[in-house]
């Protein structure tokens, strides 16, 4: 049986080919300008002094004799933002949320995080800057810290917030507490759904913070003019977010702020905030100078991402004949420093695979002091996932059932209603499921000693949001593209192919560039699995628009009524005369001579996103004597309603597991009980080599998304979602005790044999 | 502010001079004082391997070299691997097969394929797994990274 193999059920000229990137020569030559890259004249390095604490009072700061320091040109603290300035009054209702965001670019009265920004330098070099930050002088009445929700969530806790208030169900409670929010979602009578299963099984899950890993670390480079005009250079997936963050942090016009997205070295979710760049445009105001801020590997750990740890509880309820009737979860996620973990996604999720008539699920938002958490793929859903999948297989098990076979009965499908609410549209889970059940790996049977196999499914909604593109014709019949989304993954192409199958021309005639923010209409974050989709949409639209000015140009040319003119595969005719007749190219080319050029424009917000799923076989192997589990094999199915692209779909998937191997067998920040991170390195925060592990097998499921022109559903996110439970259930079966806690690393599974 | 050293040194088969400081990575001096900014840090402290160089005929991770130590060196960066004819075959390879995502990584991953298959032609994919597991990448989970160092191995014999 092939590697990678696509199940098409529809053909185009462009979609559904593996074309080169655009940008693949530039990225292969070393040519290619990521942020880290950006050099100006007069630039200056920026160093940001970070907390050596988890959680203490900052009583005072002396910058002085970093200031003094020879080579230095300015110092920033978090009296030189805005929000220093600015009354309770005057903000109102945003006060809040001003203060957190600032508060987490600059700390002012607490530093919440060891790793939290307390002052900034900027010199004539980054050794100089490390050098002056070294002379900050900073005094610290250092609390205990709160380090898990299970601490956090203690009534005698150290309070992160003392003007924390829980949102209990919508609610504000009269008591400051690390509780942020206390969400719920209901469906049916969970008390009826539970006395009508035969079996009925509660667990409790734990996972560790884990992080995002891309390999670039954040970077940032602002110019702060004096007319106030401040232009960022950046490492983001949302340059149109970082302006905004950047405007109100700073309190500036969002139209005077220009944010050039640079090349990005991955992101996975990790680069939305705008952690360094508010930083950078303060150190510019003050210097006058471009500043470059740049974090190294450490300051990634300490400061940025990570992934919510969490404590989890399902009880799920079953008939004999396999059929869920109730499912009771408790989800508290980490917030980090401050609040807004993606809880809500993770309860939004944790059932979404199944047709579930009585549920009833409670979600918790606690801040903890570790880094306020980033999204990470799919954020929120991995870890729920985690531990409903891994319920259902214990119950398959003691029920003897297949797992496939149980997953089939409960499946969700088109008209099932979601527990917070919406009703699935056309859905691909029963066909991702029926192809495991038909896949090679999953007919082999798995022999050996100390071998298990686990299978699991996942869910993503995918997104839509706000997506614009232009296009513009060039004389020699080739068009520019331009779009505001981020390329992290091979999206130039996937946008390109779409351009091109619209208009009828060739994929190599769409010449894709992604421009900065005063450059194109807003456009969202590269995120959500939102990019093919929804950018893809609007390049659709952009060619739309085109095809449209060009058979108005046809018309005039041959001056005939518009409705004469028609517009199949890239040729231009009219219905009637078989005499006149243009190709696209030959239309270009007198375009000038004719009225003048063409671009096309779309700004948009589809609502058409369709849900994702996929359903993935691992086998593993466990060393018994060291705890050491090896993948042994491992074929991931997904629908992607329309592979685009399918060497970036298979692309995706690959990346998305193997994240997800390594969130189960070994990644997690590991703290020392003053809350100070201990692994902040690639040595010994172990994500996966090329050495541990082996291919991964990839099935494209193809059933069309109804809300998109080509069927595209969105990929990127669901590939992370069942690796965690699929390797929890396949170490359980190769040892014969459950995995209930996450990383499932050496030490913690020769700990669950003994 | 520390004297700057002198060193005289051989890049991508150019004669190179350049003035450091004592405390400045190769790393630094390849980006920052020579501009050749296709060679890129992941991490500067050796375990990521994005920064990879061939140094005199071996792989390293030029964070962990210092820029006084290139005297009387031969270096190749990722700026060297292409010549004015086009992409070498590993490039080719690379590019062809999607075995980049967002790209970070790929410089030090064609230098260190390269370095390979220079001396071992016929690797095969467990000798692969084992010479790239200083090379990080996040995005892709190595599988078409692997299937695109194969791929150059039947390029560069054609």
């Amino acid at each position: 049986m092939a590697s990678n193999i696509v199940l098409s059920e529809v053909e185009y000229n462009v979609v559904g080919k593996r074309h080169l990137r655009p940008d693949g020569v530039d990225k292969v030559t070393g040519r290619a300008q990521y942020g880290a890259d950006v050099q100006l004249t007069g630039l200056l390095q920026g160093k940001v002094l970070r907390s050596p604490h988890a959680h203490a009072r900052i009583k005072s700061i002396d910058t002085s004799a970093a200031e003094a320091y020879p080579g230095v040109h300015a110092v920033v603290t978090a009296a030189d933002l805005s929000f220093a300035s600015l009354s309770r009054e005057q903000l109102g209702g945003d006060y809040q949320r001003v203060k957190f965001a600032s508060n987490h670019v600059l700390a002012s009265e607490k530093a919440l995080f060891k790793g939290h920004p307390i002052a900034a330098v900027a010199a004539e070099s980054q050794h100089v800057a490390e050098e002056a930050v070294k002379l900050i002088k900073v005094e610290y009445e250092v609390l205990p810290p709160a380090m898990t929700v299970r601490q956090a969530m203690e009534p005698n806790a150290s309070l992160l917030h003392e003007d924390l208030f829980t949102s209990e169900l919508g609610e504000l409670s009269d008591k400051p507490s690390n509780v942020a929010s206390h969400m719920a979602f209901e469906t049916g009578d969970l008390e009826q759904g539970v006395q009508q299963a035969d079996v009925v099984l509660e667990r409790e899950f734990e996972t560790a913070s884990v992080h995002q890993g891309y390999i670039e670390p954040h970077n940032s480079t602002a110019f702060w003019n004096t007319d106030g005009q401040l232009n960022i250079w950046c490492s983001t997936q949302g340059p149109f977010v970082v302006r905004t963050s950047v405007a109100d942090i700073l309190r500036h016009p969002v139209s005077r702020v220009k944010v050039t997205p640079m090349e990005i070295g991955g992101g996975f979710g990790g680069k939305i905030t705008a952690y360094l760049e508010p930083i950078a445009a303060l150190l510019s105001r003050k210097s006058g100078r471009p500043v470059k801020v740049l974090m190294s590997r450490t300051e990634v750990f300490e400061a940025s991402g990570p992934a919510p740890g969490t404590w989890m509880k399902v009880k799920l309820g079953v008939t004999n004949e396999g059929k869920i009737t109730a499912a009771d979860i408790f989800l508290a996620f980490e917030a980090g420093a401050f609040p807004g973990s993606p809880v809500m996604q993770g309860a939004a999720c944790a059932l979404a695979c199944y047709d579930v008539p009585n549920a009833r699920i409670n979600g918790y938002d606690v801040v903890v002091n570790k880094p306020k958490t980033a999204a990470y793929r799919a954020p929120g859903s991995p870890q729920a996932a985690f531990a409903v999948e891994s319920v259902i297989d214990e119950i398959c098990e003691q029920m003897g059932m297949d797992p496939v076979e149980f997953r089939l009965r409960n499946a969700s499908r088109e008209g099932v209603r979601r527990v917070e609410g919406p009703v699935f549209r056309r859905i691909g889970l029963v066909e991702c499921l029926e192809a495991v059940r038909n896949h090679d790996h999953y007919k082999a049977p798995l022999e050996g000693p100390n071998r298990g196999r686990g299978v699991a499914a996942g869910f993503w909604f995918n997104r839509g949001f706000q997506s614009a593109v232009n296009i513009s014709v060039n004389p020699d019949g080739t068009v520019n593209l331009i779009e505001g989304s981020v390329d992290i993954g091979g999206s130039r192409a996937s946008i390109a192919q779409q351009a091109a199958e619209t208009l009828g021309i060739a994929y190599e005639d769409v010449k894709p560039t992604v421009v900065d923010t005063d450059s194109i209409g807003y456009t969202m974050v590269t995120g959500g699995s939102r990019t093919t989709f929804a950018t893809g949409w609007a390049a659709i639209e952009a060619a739309e628009d085109v095809k449209t000015q060009m058979v108005e140009r046809a018309a005039r040319i041959w001056d005939t009524p518009i409705e004469d003119v028609q517009y199949i595969d890239g040729v231009l005719s009219h219905k009637s005369d078989p005499e006149l007749r243009m190709t696209f190219r030959e239309l270009a080319r007198q375009l000038l001579g004719t009225g003048g050029g063409i671009t096309g424009a779309s700004n948009v917000d589809p609502s058409g996103e369709g849900n994702g799923f996929g359903v993935h076989i691992v086998d593993v192997e466990v060393d018994p004597d060291t705890g050491k589990t090896t993948i042994l094999r491992y074929t991931a199915v997904q629908d992607a309603g329309k592979a685009i692209h399918p060497s970036y779909v298979e692309g995706q998937m690959q990346g998305g597991v193997v994240q997800g191997i390594g969130w189960a067998l070994n990644e997690e920040y590991f703290f020392n009980d003053q809350g100070q991170m201990m692994n902040s390195s690639f040595l010994d925060y172990r994500m996966p080599t090329a050495l541990d592990l082996p291919m991964i097998d990839t099935v494209i499921v193809e059933v069309a998304n109804p809300g998109h022109p080509y069927g595209v559903r969105g990929v990127g996110e669901v590939p992370i979602v069942p690796p965690l439970a699929a390797i929890g259930s396949a170490i359980s079966h190769a040892v014969g005790q459950r995995i209930d806690r996450l990383p499932a690393n050496p030490g913690a599974v020769l700990e669950a044999m003994s | 502010m520390p004297g700057l050293v002198h060193v005289s040194t051989t890049i991508n088969g150019n004669p190179t001079d350049f003035l450091c400081e004592p405390r400045q990575s190769l790393l630094e001096v390849l980006r920052d004082v020579l501009g050749m900014t296709g060679t890129k840090e992941g991490c500067n402290d050796g375990n990521c391997g994005a920064c990879t160089v061939m140094f005199d005929g071996r792989i390293v991770t030029s964070c962990l070299v210092l820029g006084v130590e290139a005297q009387g060196k031969e270096i190749t960066t990722i700026e060297g691997v292409a010549s004015p004819e086009g992409l070498h075959p590993v490039q080719q390879a690379f590019l062809e097969n999607a075995a980049l995502q967002c790209g970070i990584c790929t410089p030090g991953f064609i230098v260190a394929t390269k370095a390979l298959l220079d001396r071992e032609p016929d690797a095969d994919e467990g000798r692969i797994r084992h010479w790239l597991a200083g090379n990080l990448c996040r995005c892709t989970g190595y599988d078409k990274i692997v299937r695109a160092v194969l791929d150059a191995e039947e390029k560069m014999k054609a």
